[in-house]
């Protein structure tokens, strides 16, 4: 194992802020208040965006720089504040999630994020340092998003779950092969807004037709009816 | 390639015009004149692919060959006739205060939204478009999916939603594996370093390592889009509660299409593993395909008897078939393949005459609950002949193109597996059963009152039926020189 002092610069800055991102997984996994939720989802968002410009500035791609841009626009602003304006409308800004086994939820999260490192072992003889640690983490986060979606019984959790996905996939093209083409980085851009402003229109339909946010009342449509 | 490019712009331009037009008497007609100047459009790239061979858009982000040139005639053309279904059907619908104006303008548009995001992930050359076009369509279909806003529509929109969400950015992750394989070979970023033609031509040096688990990844992802057990559940549901021509074309076209992505990835795959046989089994990936796809036909025939909503029952029999031909495509060989190949184009076909064929029947009985559906051929006899002789089509029998398909299918599983005939033959036997249980009392029974005649048009059904029975009785020469040269890409050798 090499020692961290050796690192370049470069290296130890995305190790940093890899293991920020999944601190806000984590913090993701813990937090019950809607609002507070947001803010933890616009902060990942946040440290995304600096990851692709740290990356953009090292190995000199402009294109990153327009990326982490975008990344910043959409991730850590518009969608965060999309986000809280539905909360405000749907009137939910004080509820809190009641969480069943908290404690056996963030362990189940460390469990994950060693399982991540596992399951990207094979490719450590591949490549350096901090690639290995970056598909690992994106990895992790991937999970704890979806054990997040699990958990949770609000439909916007869910959905702050779903978008916490993307980011982590995210992070995996940005570290471990320095983005995508741009063309597919603009397609993904444009899905995951449109997805948010979709998400916003079933909140009402949500509430419409079965008067809750709560998906666990979404249960009819089952092989059950005999 | 104009043929090529037009057959993109047509769709997406009609998307924005339909959302023009709103929720005018004619707008059903401009979406049937856009669907028809498609169809148009792709045939003429059709006839430039057979005449020319292979080609590519001059920014190479288009790539068209044998193997998705046939796809993209099929999904224009099933875009057509359930287009044609969709007037009468939507008008019916509309009379009934099922939707309004604004719904309709909605539908209209994303009708055609929809065609352009498969046509675009079938002719994409980058992978990441590809992925981009798939959870598109996911985006333009879901609204419609819940556009009767019903509790159970919205329900299952969102399951649908979530769970295609999940799932396929499980795939991007994959994608993300391969450019990084990828990049290791060809170093940092020529942005053509995620075109499939380029990974498969140097499939042989990709590490097979992250293939395996970017293989591994896209086959969960995709494969929720193609609805394989276990990660079927949203497409029972999103079938049989969005309005009928929906699901016609997600059973018919975005199945398909999602199966198409999986077989891409896997040729790279496959290209590595062989390479590297004497550390992975270069079959691995097929072995995938087969385990998943015998496990969805199995589970999938055994739904088929429990089912009470006659759109459930037939979603339920797509996900049995696209079992099916995942399995096909995992046995591999020319013989398999080419039935696989045969089996997308009959399955979309007769699939898609259902579905149009029980939306008639669902809207006689006022219900589609298959126990008030009773003595559909003495209340409207050409809708009770049209279901009884697609679901004998869609169960396999002798004269139709599915039993072509399914006996060569067979045939290949024999040859390379002889065990594994055993189980598919009781799951084409349980799922026949299924069928006809449920089938019987629907066409034969005794009309209740709640059943009238409405106004149809079987023509689609009609000409469905007619494509799969000549398949059946004998594919055409080009037809079949085609699908030749398809399988010649996908396994190496051909079988004419």
């Amino acid at each position: 194992m090499q020692s961290l002092d050796f690192l370049p610069l470069y290296d130890q800055g995305i190790l940093v802020l890899a293991a920020l991102v999944l601190f806000t997984s984590f913090a993701l996994l813990g937090q019950t208040r809607m609002f507070g939720l947001i803010t933890v989802f616009a902060w990942q968002g946040g440290l995304l965006a600096a990851t692709t410009a740290l990356v953009a500035y090292s190995t000199g791609q402009r294109h990153l720089y327009v990326s982490a841009a975008l990344t910043l626009g959409l991730k850590a602003l518009f969608i965060p504040w999309m986000l809280k304006r539905f909360v405000i409308r749907l009137g939910i800004r004080h509820e809190v999630e009641v969480l069943g086994r908290h404690a056996l939820v963030l362990i189940a999260g460390a469990a994950l994020v060693v399982f991540s490192y596992y399951v990207a072992l094979p490719i450590v003889r591949l490549s350096a340092l901090v690639t290995r640690n970056a598909i690992a983490v994106s990895l992790a986060i991937v999970l704890l998003s979806m054990l997040l979606m699990i958990t949770r019984r609000q439909a916007l959790s869910q959905v702050v779950g779903f978008m916490a996905i993307e980011n982590g996939l995210f992070f995996a093209a940005v570290v471990s092969t320095f983005g995508m083409p741009m063309v597919v980085e603009l397609g993904i851009a444009f899905d995951v807004l449109v997805a948010a402003v979709l998400f916003g229109v079933f909140f009402f339909q949500l509430r419409d037709t079965i008067d809750s946010l709560d998906v666990d009342r979404l249960s009819r449509l089952t092989e059950n009816v005999d | 390639m104009n043929a090529l490019n037009l057959t993109l712009v047509l769709p997406a331009a009609g998307a924005v015009a339909l959302g023009v037009v709103g929720d005018r008497p004619f707008a059903a007609l401009v979406n049937v004149a856009v669907s028809a100047a498609t169809l148009v459009a792709s045939v003429a790239l059709a006839l430039g692919v057979l005449e020319t061979g292979p080609a590519t858009s001059p920014g190479r982000l288009l790539y068209i060959d044998a193997f998705n040139v046939y796809l993209v005639l099929l999904t224009a053309f099933v875009g057509l006739t359930t287009a044609i279904f969709s007037r009468p059907y939507m008008a019916h619908e509309r009379e009934r205060g099922r939707v309004g104006p604004r719904t309709m303008r909605l539908y209209h548009s994303m009708y055609q939204g929809f065609l352009f995001t498969m046509l675009l992930a079938l002719t994409s050359n980058n992978l990441g478009v590809l992925w981009v076009a798939l959870e598109a369509a996911t985006l333009a279909t879901v609204l419609l999916v819940s556009l009767y806003r019903t509790p159970e529509a919205v329900e299952a929109a969102w399951k649908y939603f979530i769970l295609c969400g999940v799932g396929i950015a499980q795939a991007l992750f994959g994608t993300v594996l391969l450019y990084f394989a990828q990049e290791r070979l060809v170093g940092i970023a020529p942005s053509s370093a995620l075109l499939w033609q380029e990974m498969y031509a140097a499939a042989g040096y990709l590490d097979p390592t992250v293939l395996v688990l970017a293989f591994a990844f896209l086959l969960i992802g995709y494969g929720t889009k193609v609805g394989l057990v276990p990660l079927h559940n949203w497409l029972p549901d999103a079938h049989s509660e969005g309005p009928t021509p929906m699901s016609a074309v997600l059973s018919g076209l975005l199945l398909n299409v999602a199966l198409y992505a999986v077989v891409r990835v896997k040729m790279i795959v496959d290209g590595s593993l062989a390479a590297h046989s004497d550390q992975y089994n270069p079959q691995l990936a097929g072995h995938l395909l087969m385990g998943f796809g015998l496990l969805s036909f199995s589970v999938a025939s055994l739904f088929l008897h429990r089912q009470h909503d006659v759109k459930r029952l037939f979603s339920y029999s797509s996900i049995e078939h696209m079992g099916l031909m995942t399995f096909a495509f995992g046995v591999g060989g020319p013989l398999a393949t080419f039935g696989a190949l045969l089996h997308m184009t009959v399955h979309s076909l007769t699939k898609s005459a259902i579905f149009v064929t029980v939306g008639h029947a669902a809207q006689i009985a006022g219900t589609q609950t298959m126990d008030h559906i009773r003595g559909l051929i003495r209340t409207q006899p050409s809708v009770g002949w049209g279901l009884l002789i697609a679901t004998a089509a869609i169960a396999g029998f002798p004269p139709f193109g599915v039993f072509t398909s399914e006996f060569l299918l067979l045939t290949a599983t024999m040859q390379s597996w002889p065990w594994l005939t055993v189980p598919l033959l009781i799951g084409l036997g349980v799922a026949f059963a299924g069928l006809f249980r449920h089938l019987q009392p629907m066409v034969y029974g005794e009309p209740t009152e709640n059943m009238s005649a409405v106004r149809v048009n079987m023509t689609p059904v009609a000409v469905h039926l007619a494509l799969v029975l000549w398949l059946g009785l004998a594919i055409p020469a080009f037809l079949a020189g085609w699908f030749d040269t398809a399988t010649r890409l996908i396994t190496g050798s051909g079988l004419l």
